[in-house]
């Protein structure tokens, strides 16, 4: 049954993949990115990483659309038609991804228990969590707890992007608000 | 330019359960899937799609955006000031076993704080790009 899903949701993904390649209108590419988004929540969903699928959703499919949206009102809504010929780009695209492939030839298989990552420091926060947090889901106190420096570190960037988006565009509408007001 | 009648009323009613459920996945985060940074992303979708269906000027009526950068700032102190607290009661930075009296009770406790921390920095600043954005357009 996963096996069969696993191959149902890739397939859409590269049908959608190869769909947003060939469109030029760019408000149809948003609404396909946005889909394709949730086929990769729903392929998380099947692999049981219920926090990454449920994220994927609200930021892939839900939050990250809206602002291509946005650019697009604020910028062209259909791609320009390439003047150069797409032979080198293609060549430079297959080559990696011929590289890429052969790189995960070593790798091991998808939800090896005995991979690398499933036996550093997993074992042993599966093991300790239930003692030393007490939270039932061990993703929170990995996250929370465990990984505390990294997640101070994501919302330190979470908060300068907002920052930086406000210097770029909440700014100069201010200041205008502020002039045209006596 | 009005939104549909249709649009307005359904996201009327949605605007409350999408608030609420974004509260279960910020409050819930320990015992089901989510946590902060789910629930701020799905509080701030409540309010985009407030912002969309009626005016950005109403939106802006109920969190203006002076207030949104404070709360993206408040977030972010939250986050570190638990961290210190820790210090302060003679842990290590980001220690909450010794929030409380029980270590366990101290790590619901930090846990609890830095997620509402993360919440309140990823809504605060989602909610405020896309009033740069929207804001943009009108000029």
């Amino acid at each position: 049954m996963e096996e069969l899903l696993n191959t149902v949701l890739l397939g859409l993904l590269v049908i959608t993949g190869l769909a947003i390649v060939r469109m030029r209108s760019l408000l149809a590419v948003a609404m396909l990115t946005s889909i394709y988004s949730l086929f990769s929540a729903l392929l998380f969903m099947v692999w049981d990483a219920v926090d990454v699928a449920l994220t994927e959703a609200a930021i892939g499919a839900g939050i990250s659309t809206i602002l291509m949206l946005s650019t697009i009102a604020l910028t062209a809504d259909a791609e320009k038609t390439p003047r150069h010929r797409p032979l080198l780009p293609l060549i430079v695209v297959l080559a990696t991804g011929a590289a890429l492939i052969y790189g995960t030839l070593d790798m091991p298989h998808h939800g090896d228990p005995r991979a690398p990552i499933h036996r550093h420091v997993a074992p042993t926060y599966l093991h300790d969590s239930p003692d030393e947090i007490g939270v039932p889901n061990v993703v929170t106190s990995v996250l929370a707890s465990y990984r505390g420096y990294d997640t101070l570190g994501e919302v330190t960037v979470i908060f300068t992007a907002g920052v930086g988006v406000l210097v770029l565009l909440g700014g100069r509408r201010r200041q205008r608000n502020r002039g045209a007001k006596p | 330019m009005k939104t549909p009648l249709v649009l307005r009323v359904i996201a009327k009613l949605f605007f409350p359960l999408i608030l609420v459920f974004a509260l279960y996945i910020q409050f819930h985060g320990e015992y089901g899937p989510g946590g902060g940074f789910q629930a701020g992303v799905i509080f701030a979708t409540g309010f985009i799609l407030y912002a969309m269906a009626f005016d950005l000027d109403q939106a802006q009526r109920v969190i203006p955006p002076s207030l949104l950068k404070i709360l993206m700032s408040l977030g972010v102190l939250l986050y570190a000031g638990v961290g210190f607290e820790g210090i302060v009661l003679g842990g290590k930075f980001l220690e909450y076993r010794v929030l409380a009296d029980d270590p366990v009770q101290g790590q619901h406790l930090g846990i609890m704080l830095i997620e509402l921390g993360v919440g309140l920095t990823v809504a605060a600043v989602i909610i405020a790009i896309y009033y740069g954005f929207v804001g943009r357009q009108r000029q």
